[in-house]
């Protein structure tokens, strides 16, 4: 055994009498058929009209009538191009290299698009600086075909033409000169931009720029500026950093406007017995933290007073365990030097001024070539929010940012916004800003756009359409373009400005193919505001303004932050990313209250599961100040710091959102002074909340202690494999033999020496829990959604899921002997409540695991799955009947029900019931109807094409070229896709590796999906 | 017998007549017209029509509209005469939308004698269609009369028969009769249907017999629904197969080119028949059958014309389209995945093998039943087409090995595995 740590998903499941999880593990489907309901009333039986007779001719007329109806096949019409464009060929897929840039995720990306359609976004592997392909980038495809997008400009709320709309923008313009108004953007990062804002104030020069992030970085970027003289924030490469220590910086999620997930991952996985140390001081509960060799929760203030003790100061005043863990941390980051690294989350100049004093010598900090994804400056922000509110400011232009919905005090804005004499809104949908406007420019989606980003300073990165406007809009630069007075349209604009300046001789076309280049070239962006400390635009750098509140008593340190589906919310309609479950709580379809264990028993908050195993949840009041949000829902977060409590931004949404996914509350007026930290109060409201939280679904606990396999890194490197990932065994005549052995075999082997055999290798080192598999899943597969109500009777259709467990971090058996040695009382307590705070997290993508020996296969009465030599589990849908015996003798429960037609119903109104939706769907994967399994099929139509392109032209596959939707979307490397059988392949030598493991190996399915064990490295010198 | 001889003498008759005709007109051109029929089919006729205008105006009679000299100049290099400032020349460059014609300098002067001679024929009597046609129907309509009249009298001798036993039966009848013969009334005998009902083996005998009978048509009836071989819908345009890849013998992968990379074969967009029918504005006389006329081909065309917005008179595209809806023929499940390049670069099937012979399929039909187990039957029979293709090197060679065979049959390749096409 590995070891007997203790894994769990859920802390119902500590809970040894716990009759849900009895029942969760013991029945795939919950709840059961109700056949009682209208078989046990013997009165109401009698008492119907219909007999049997009569009921079995209803049914034999139904039948045959429905039969004789389908005989008559439908005309179905085919229509092609009048003219076909030369690079379309239908049924193939073209790519095409663009850029995603919409304020809040920058990336570089391929997108791939059929018949002219886009349907998929890929990552772009040619860019190495070109941010992340995060869930969210990968689901914006489904953005674009939203049917609440605005259809055109709209003046005084009704639709206009262009030209009409550009005559009232000309008299407005004109009656406005002379009169303050505000051009208020996201971050665009963009050179072509950046000189088409200059060109159009210079013009009207009353007209000024003011970058407005929704989610703010402005602290790092006025330390950043202070110390270096560049609005920026610094890049880092967490590869070549042996010691990590982050202060309540969530670096694998959205802090400081990227993941740096790619090149953590690189020092994460064991090579040559060397590997990072990562220490995580944390008040929620982050992707980053669960990562972590040690994680420490702390609240924010806490965390203000572990900065300054591990760049200097003292620990005096914290709890004996962090000021613990703080002193090994300290050491550790002196010990290594060049090659540590600190990073803080808090939300003040003067703690990102300490780190980045700190990191001055690192090699892993990069201040030449920063990032350029956040420019927005708070105060800024505020001086425009409060001229709108006090009337100096006469118009306000807004583009890509809603600040009737973001801002902390939005009513207040909201009103005075309507009273100004000008007011603009560059929006795709009718939000909550455009619809107080007085004209709304509809603008297009980015796949709908030309563009150019500067992500990091001397990478410039270009978008361009890969589809026609689907609308009547116009970008935000054709615009500019044509309000300037200029005839050239956006396409030649960029164009002029990258021969002129950024390409210095390179090819226009080879930039456009590759989607980024990289130059020593520097582009002037906006002036930079001056750079003196206190002027008022910035933050003085030695008080901690923004953490200032929390210095007050009693109450709740909250720390805001932004989900790893939704961000900041721009994308808020998006059915992918409202079923997507947050990669820590497992919920879907809402925000909620994160609260420690003990707080909640304080507060008298409770999380139960109810009958069919889905979860309610208490509510509660929150308040900061005199904003007060309503009937927040509690989740109760295993390792939340106590006193701290954490909630997402980025939901509670409601202008242009279609009524399912008006999900959640709105976390922003709680955003006060743009800072995550604030203080709060908190109490408790009537009700419970339902909960869509998968996280006690698809158990597979109960079976094995090796689902989750992990080791030190010491153990590792010292000790022999067999004892740290040793083989399971079976009983053989009464003599344990190894799972391996053929004798343990009730099945005779297939042969998967010939050809072609897939494996899918999955490292959970590596693996960050991002979710980018998932959607990209949804994505390649047609995986429909099914809505919250459905999520809660667990029937989620994701092929992939990611599981989360929890541990104590302790072994039985110490915390056995902890128990005994406890007085009696204290000992009762401690049982009760295991230690929350001091968690260790371990995620597992789990999708099918296409076993050599099946137990599903064997149980399909129609034989609808087989298997396939390459490796692949197969699954033939017309063929299924629906019986469910394959999902409930699947050991790994990966098998999806269709139980209800998912699309073209209006019953569930995503995005496969319109037409505009139904345009992202993959025309390789079927649409699955009603009454079926479905699973993951390894992407077959992925591999037979590989296939397929090889014996086109006549050569060998070559290594790296098999995928899967899944292992392409992984930037961590953590998935490895390919072919066994080929002896120089990637996969091969995963298959090797001493880490390697099978999920429920000692269940004899002979899996083709294997993972790769966690390694920590724990040591604390 | 008779009138079929006399209808083949009338028919080659005719030819020769036209023949003839031809022959004799050059006289005054004093070229060779055969020569410059030739000639012009290959270098006049993608521009220019006799009697119609195409890119070019129409060149019936050109000779005697220009000098002869001013033609050769004209026909060797076009441009250089415009640019010479030559009046007339400018004038129909003008005319022509200020098309340029392609430079001929090879053309001797003797080649270019020889077009003009053909271009100088008069236009061909219509008279020459009329004859054949008119023999045809006669034909047709003497066979018809010949076999009413072979039938009349057959039934007519039957007739006679009947009338004659009837007869002899009577007369018989009354010889017995006269000569008191007496007949002897028979025993009642239970009827047929009740002992057939009495016998439980017959009925139960004829019971299992009918249901046999009936199962074998429902099960007959049953598996052709949803199979629609034959199926053959009217289009909105009137394409003919046989003209276009049988008389014609253009190549199926010229419209459908991406059969040979793509999962479908393409219906081909307008434009690729536009490359041709730019120039092909109707049908030849002899493309003509009984079943559809020139004109109604001529309509047809002019269908493609207005769907693809092309301005025939003014040589020009106006830009109106309107896309045409073609009713698909074959229609695979969505739940099953067909890819034509697979079949037809990688395995080198003929097309004909699924679509059947539609070089000679004046109204398109689906050939295959398409079936699941006319798939299947053809991937049990088939061999892995090996040549020069890597790919197959070492997975054939291992495989076969494993079987023991000399050529695996796609099914032994793993053709049959369900995921292979449902996914």
């Amino acid at each position: 055994m590995a070891s007997n740590k203790k894994y769990w998903k859920s802390v119902e499941e500590l809970n040894e009498d716990s009759t849900i999880v009895k029942a969760l593990q013991d029945n795939e489907f919950v709840t059961e058929i109700p056949t009682d309901e209208f078989l046990g009333n013997k009165e109401a039986l009698s008492a119907s009209s219909t007999t049997r007779r009569d009921f079995l001719k209803y049914v034999g007329f139904s039948t045959a009538a429905a039969t004789l109806a389908a005989c008559e096949g439908p005309v179905v019409k085919s229509i092609p191009y009048v003219v076909q464009p030369d690079e379309i060929v239908p049924g193939v897929a073209n790519y095409y290299a663009s850029t995603m840039a919409d304020g809040f995720d920058f990336a570089n990306i391929l997108v791939k698009t059929r018949e002219g359609r886009p349907i998929k976004i890929e990552k772009n592997d040619l860019a190495k600086n070109g941010g992340s392909v995060n869930a969210r980038v990968h689901a914006s495809v489904l953005s674009l075909y939203d049917k609440n997008r605005l259809t055109g400009p709209m003046v005084g709320g009704s639709e206009v033409t262009w030209p009409e709309f550009d005559t009232a923008i000309a008299q407005k313009m004109n009656e406005m000169s002379g009169k303050d108004i505000v051009l208020l953007t996201q971050t665009f990062a963009s050179p072509s931009t950046s000189k088409l804002i200059s060109e159009f104030t210079s013009k009207y020069p009353n007209v000024r720029h003011v970058v407005y992030d929704t989610v703010s970085s402005s602290a790092a970027l006025d330390a950043f500026q202070n110390k270096y003289g560049t609005r920026a924030l610094p890049d880092y490469d967490f590869s070549k950093a042996e010691v990590i220590v982050s202060v309540g910086a969530d670096f694998l999620g959205d802090w400081q406007g990227g993941s740096y997930s790619k090149g953590y991952a690189q020092g994460r996985v064991p090579k040559n017995g060397k590997m990072s140390r990562h220490v995580q001081f944390e008040a929620n509960f982050t992707l980053t933290g669960a990562k972590a060799d040690k994680r420490v929760a702390a609240t924010p203030s806490q965390q203000l007073q572990i900065l300054k003790a591990l760049t200097g100061g003292s620990t005096s005043g914290l709890p004996e365990n962090i000021a613990d863990a703080v002193n090994k941390a300290k050491a550790q980051l002196q010990k290594a030097g060049g090659k540590a690294l600190l990073v803080t989350g808090l939300p003040d100049v003067a703690s990102q001024k300490l780190a980045l004093d700190f990191n001055a010598n690192s090699e892993a900090i990069d201040v030449d070539k920063p990032l350029l994804v956040r420019q927005g400056s708070t105060s800024e922000v505020m001086s425009v929010v409060n001229g709108v509110i006090s009337g100096s400011i006469k118009g306000l232009i807004t583009v890509g940012v809603n600040p009737v919905y973001s801002l902390p005090n939005s009513k207040e804005f909201a009103e005075a916004y309507q009273k100004l004499e000008m007011s603009l809104a560059f929006s795709m949908k009718q939000d909550e800003t455009a619809s107080l406007a007085q004209l709304v420019a509809a603008t297009p989606h980015y796949l709908e756009s030309w563009g150019d980003a500067q992500i990091k300073k001397g990478t410039y990165s270009l978008t361009q359409p890969t589809i026609r406007p689907l609308f009547n809009t116009r970008q935000f630069q054709d615009s500019l373009l044509q309000w300037t007075g200029n005839s050239k349209k956006y396409y030649d604009y960029i164009k002029e400005v990258w021969t002129s300046s950024i390409l210095s001789g390179g090819s226009w076309n080879e930039a456009l193919h590759d989607g980024f280049v990289s130059s020593e070239v520097e582009i002037k962006m906006e002036e930079v505001k001056p750079a003196t400390e206190g002027s008022g635009l910035m933050q003085d750098s030695t008080s901690n303004g923004a953490l200032g509140a929390l210095s007050q008593e009693g109450g709740y340190e909250l720390t805001l932050y932004t989900s790893t589906g939704l961000g900041d919310g721009q994308q808020a309609n998006n059915p992918w990313l409202q079923e997507f479950p947050d990669p820590i709580t497992r919920a879907s379809w809402d925000n909620y209250l994160t609260v420690s264990a003990a707080d909640a028993k304080a507060l008298g908050l409770v999380n139960k599961n109810v009958a069919n195993g889905a979860l309610n949840g208490s509510y509660v009041n929150v308040s900061v100040g005199g904003v007060v949000l309503e009937k927040v829902p509690v989740i109760i977060q295993p390792g939340q710091a106590k006193g701290s409590v954490g909630l997402a931004l980025g939901y509670g949404k409601t202008a242009a959102i279609q009524e399912e996914m008006q999900t959640g509350i709105n976390a922003y007026p709680l955003y006060q002074n743009f800072s995550n930290v604030q203080k709060v109060n908190i109490e408790k409201a009537s009700g419970m909340h339902e909960f869509a939280c998968v996280q006690l679904q698809s158990t597979m606990a109960g079976r094995s202690n090796d689902i989750i396999k992990d080791t030190t890194l010491e153990i590792f490197n010292t000790k022999d494999v067999s004892e740290w990932n040793a083989v399971p065994v079976v009983d053989y005549d009464h003599a344990p033999i190894s799972v391996r052995d053929k004798k343990a075999d009730i099945w005779s082997p297939f042969d998967t020496t010939i050809g072609t055999h897939f494996n899918l290798s999955i490292d959970l080192n590596a693996c960050t829990g991002c979710g980018a598999c998932v959607i990209a899943c949804h994505a390649e597969n047609n995986v429909p959604v099914v809505g919250k109500t459905e999520v809660r009777k667990f029937r989620d259709m994701h092929w992939l899921r990611i599981d989360r467990y929890y541990s104590a971090g302790e072994t039985f058996k110490e915390e056995a002997e902890m128990y005994e040695n406890l007085p009696a009382f204290d000992s009762y307590e401690a049982v009760e409540v295991p230690n929350y705070e001091n968690l260790e997290v371990a995620f597992q993508p789990v999708m099918c695991q296409h076993c050599n020996h099946a137990p599903c296969e064997t149980v399909c009465p129609v034989a609808a799955t087989s298997h396939g030599r390459q490796g692949q589990n197969h699954m033939a849908y017309n063929r299924c009947v629906g019986t469910r015996y394959c999902a409930n003798n699947c050991p790994y429960k990966v098998r999806r029900f269709n139980w209800f037609l998912y699309s073209e119903n209006d019953e569930f109104d995503y995005n496969m019931n319109n037409d505009l939706g139904r345009m992202v769907l993959n025309p390789d994967v079927v649409v699955r109807s009603r009454g079926v399994m479905e699973k993951c099929s390894l992407c077959i139509q992925m591999t037979q094409k590989t296939i397929l392109d090889a014996k086109r032209e006549g050569r060998p596959v070559r290594d790296g070229e098999f995928a899967t939707a899944c292992s392409n979307a992984c930037e961590t490397g953590a998935m490895v896709f390919g072919d066994v059988n080929d002896e120089e392949s990637e996969i091969l030598k995963k298959k090797k590796d001493d880490r390697m493991y099978y999920l429920l190996e000692n269940v004899g399915t002979k899996p083709n999906v294997f993972y790769q064990m966690i390694v920590k490295n724990t040591s604390e010198a | 017998m008779l009138v079929f001889v006399l209808t083949f003498s009338t028919t080659s008759y005719s030819q020769d007549e036209a023949e003839a005709a031809s022959e004799e007109a050059p006289a005054d051109a004093g070229g060779d017209v055969a020569a410059g029929e030739s000639l012009f089919k290959a270098n006049c006729a993608a521009c220019h029509k006799m009697d119609k205008k195409a890119v070019g105006p129409a060149l019936r009679g050109v000779a005697d509209k220009f000098d002869r000299d001013w033609l050769y100049s004209w026909i060797r290099n076009s441009s250089a005469l415009i640019a010479s400032g030559d009046a007339t020349a400018v004038r129909l460059f003008e005319e022509n939308n200020k098309a340029v014609m392609t430079a001929f300098p090879g053309l001797s002067d003797e080649d270019i004698d020889n077009i003009l001679a053909y271009t100088s024929q008069p236009k061909a009597a219509p008279v020459v269609a009329e004859v054949p046609a008119g023999g045809a129907a006669s034909t047709g309509g003497g066979e018809g009369v010949s076999n009413a009249l072979v039938l009349g009298a057959l039934v007519l001798v039957f007739l006679l028969l009947v009338i004659l036993l009837y007869m002899v039966s009577t007369t018989l009848k009354r010889i017995a009769e006269a000569n008191g013969v007496v007949y002897e009334e028979r025993e009642k005998r239970t009827p047929i249907w009740k002992a057939f009902a009495e016998n439980q083996f017959l009925v139960l005998v004829t019971a299992i017999f009918f249901i046999l009978f009936g199962s074998y048509f429902a099960y007959g009836y049953l598996m052709q629904v949803g199979v629609d071989q034959g199926y053959a819908p009217v289009q909105p345009i009137h394409y003919s197969h046989k003209i276009h890849a049988g008389d014609n013998q253009i190549d199926c992968n010229f419209c459908h080119s991406s059969a040979r990379k793509s999962k479908t074969a393409g219906i081909p967009s307008l434009n690729v028949c536009m490359n041709c029918h730019k120039n092909i504005s109707e049908v030849a006389e002899e493309t003509a059958t009984d079943e559809y006329s020139k004109e109604f081909y001529d309509g047809e065309i002019a269908k493609l014309y207005d769907a693809v917005g092309w301005d025939p008179e003014q040589q020009a595209y106006t830009g109106k389209t309107k896309p045409v809806k073609w009713v698909r023929i074959h229609n695979l499940p969505d739940f099953a995945y067909f890819n034509h390049s697979q079949h037809v670069t990688v395995a080198g099937v003929d097309c004909q093998k699924c679509h059947g012979e539609v070089e000679s399929m004046e109204v398109m039909e689906q050939f295959a039943p398409l079936t699941m187990g006319w798939c299947i039957d053809c991937h049990r029979e088939t061999n892995v087409n090996l040549e020069s293709n890597e790919y197959y090197a070492k997975i054939h060679e291992e495989l076969s090995k494993k079987y023991g065979v000399e050529k695996l049959t796609i099914a032994e390749m793993g053709g049959l595995e369900c995921g292979k096409c449902h996914y």
